[in-house]
């Protein structure tokens, strides 16, 4: 396959590049030149110049001023950063295990052909195809809390009210529901898909030795499932991070900076309050933040050959 | 539960699929359709606010069916908002994204996949890597340079720096590394450039990584917020989730105006996943996700 090309890296060229590989090579650079003028001028040229504009003072409409490390010094002290980096991780610890768990849950009880399976299959996925915004204000409705549903229900089986928008708890909670809401089918599509390339033989082979359903789950079933595990852990994790739409829409970061993430406090900095270079900094840590999670899963998948 | 029991269904033959928690098949079919009420339900409660009457919501004085139905609600968006404006900005923005990002994906998809130069892995790991970054990191150099360009307030400026998808690159280079070398390098023998073979022999077999491709851009434009948000100020160039949030602001308890505008809003995304559900799926499938 053509992944095994040899690389121009050594000193010494390990292949001659003739003519007719000179010309599709540069074939090649005009049929990526579209992607690389729209990545370059529109990805990296600003991802090098956030780093440089996180360095600057740039609040209003006046001209930016030099503050090197400085706004990474007044971050450190900034309690609301601290509370929308803890808030950040703290969603993403919550709320990835429980999508990953239920999402293999669904596809577990709908991978055997049961009644309406299709049907079913389908409803789990439609909120995936929703947008963050109209899921967020469809939430505020739901956990309203006076008049919302989710207290009306909460109410009929004997159940205290929550305070779902007035207590950081009961915010936080509703942010986290509704995003294992959007995000569950995607992970049960996945699942649905690992589970289908799991050899039948295993089950068989390892029924005549006479293994039970659970030793058959845990040895047969998970293992097989870590590829699909380890990717949306990954993916998981990466879209926990991008979190914004719906807790921009449903909470707005409140009460107080209770759900306050980075992805809305950066945006409130540069947009709101218009400290351009103090709302570049906080994107840098983000995505800095982002470079050692995956750094870190990548080096927990590596022990496994096949999920890398 | 009872080991023997277990052991009696384990030693049954002839299933077809991989056997896990030895529940009966009437419990597990039960949990499944349970959950998928509690999925289904805000849909469905999105639709009965839509159709319900606000004050009768405000008195807290609503039953899970809907009452009589006001058809009016959705008339009222039309009229108090320009919704129809909002929606034409969705359906040009998504459209135009969609035909300019598909292009160039396959264009350079191909030329990773199939094609040697200098520099191709590098580059697709640049490229790829660029996955992980959220608008909220590049956001302010960004908009900087779609100001500087005078984009604020286009299309082009929502269009023009989501065109270039890296997950759009991912799914054609996986797929096109699934086409046999052979086909393609015996186009090249009998003199095809490489444009010819990318339209006479490639794109023929790509139709699914089209359709996946066409349903996913659209989806994500359609969706779009965080982007348009920053470069739409002007209420005439909204689409709509900026639209929703401006009327999320407005009318912050109209309930049955909100949801009749929310609901507006997914509607298309809706009819087109029932449509072309295969796609969605066959989609994550191919993405080597496997």
């Amino acid at each position: 396959m053509a992944v095994t090309t040899t690389r121009p890296r050594s000193a010494v060229p390990r292949r001659r590049w003739g003519r007719a590989s000179h010309r599709q090579a540069l074939t090649a650079y005009a049929l990526i030149s579209p992607n690389l003028l729209v990545f370059g001028a529109f990805m990296f040229l600003p991802l090098i110049l956030t780093f440089v504009v996180s360095m600057q003072e740039t609040s209003g409409l006046g001209p930016a001023e030099w503050v090197g490390l400085g706004n990474y010094s007044e971050l450190i002290r900034d309690s609301v950063f601290w509370r929308a980096l803890a808030n950040t991780v703290g969603y993403a610890a919550i709320e990835v295990p429980l999508a990953l768990g239920a999402g293999l849950m669904v596809a577990l009880l709908l991978n055997r052909a049961i009644w309406m399976r299709n049907l079913m299959r389908t409803v789990y996925y439609l909120p995936v195809v929703i947008s963050g915004v109209a899921a967020g204000i469809l939430a505020g409705w739901i956990f309203s809390e006076n008049i919302g549903v989710a207290n009306k229900a909460l109410e009929l089986v004997g159940i205290a009210p929550v305070a779902w928008r007035s207590s950081a708890a009961g915010a936080m909670a509703s942010v986290i529901l509704t995003s294992l809401w959007i995000n569950v089918g995607f992970n049960m599509v996945v699942y649905l898909a690992a589970l289908q390339n799991i050899p039948r033989e295993y089950y068989d082979a390892s029924a005549v030795d006479g293994a039970t359903s659970v030793q058959q789950f845990r040895h047969i079933t998970l293992p097989s499932l870590s590829t699909a595990t380890g990717f949306l852990a990954i993916y998981g994790v990466i879209t926990a991070f991008h979190v914004f739409d719906l807790v921009f829409i449903l909470t707005s970061g409140g009460p107080g900076n209770a759900t306050e993430v980075l992805g809305t406090y950066a945006y409130d900095q540069a947009f709101d309050t218009r400290a351009r270079g103090y709302g570049a900094a906080i994107g840098v840590v983000l995505y800095l933040i982002l470079m050692l999670a995956l750094t870190v899963q990548f080096a927990f998948a590596r022990r496994h050959p096949e999920e890398a | 539960m009872a080991v023997a029991a277990e052991k009696r269904a384990v030693a049954e033959p002839g299933r077809t699929s991989p056997r896990t928690f030895e529940l009966g098949p009437n419990v597990r079919w039960l949990l499944a359709a349970i959950g998928a009420l509690v999925m289904a339900f805000p849909l469905y409660w999105m639709l009965v606010t839509a159709l319900g009457s606000t004050a009768d919501l405000r008195a807290g004085d609503y039953g899970l069916l809907p009452g009589r139905l006001q058809w009016e609600n959705f008339q009222a968006i039309f009229d108090r908002l320009p919704f129809g404006r909002w929606f034409l900005n969705s359906v040009i923005i998504a459209v135009a994204g969609v035909v300019l990002t598909v292009t160039i994906n396959l264009i350079a998809g191909y030329a990773f996949a199939k094609l040697r130069f200098p520099g191709r892995r590098i580059l697709f790991i640049l490229i790829v890597s660029t996955l992980i970054i959220p608008v909220q990191v590049i956001m302010v150099p960004q908009f900087q340079i779609v100001a500087d360009l005078g984009w604020v307030n286009t299309y082009w400026g929502v269009v023009i720096p989501r065109a270039a998808e890296a997950f759009g690159i991912f799914f054609c280079v996986q797929f096109f590394r699934g086409i046999p070398d052979d086909l393609i390098e015996a186009a090249r023998i009998d003199g095809a450039g490489e444009l010819t073979i990318l339209r006479k022999i490639v794109l023929p077999l790509s139709k699914p990584l089209i359709a996946v491709l066409v349903i996913f851009t659209f989806m994500w434009r359609w969706n779009e917020f965080a982007w348009p948000l920053i470069v739409l100020n002007d209420s005439d160039s909204y689409t709509l989730p900026i639209g929703l949030r401006f009327l999320d602001g407005q009318y912050s308890t109209d309930y049955s105006l909100l949801m009749a505008g929310s609901l507006l809003a997914v509607l298309p995304m809706l009819a087109i996943f029932i449509f072309f559900q295969r796609y969605f799926v066959e989609g994550l499938v191919r993405s080597g996700l496997k």
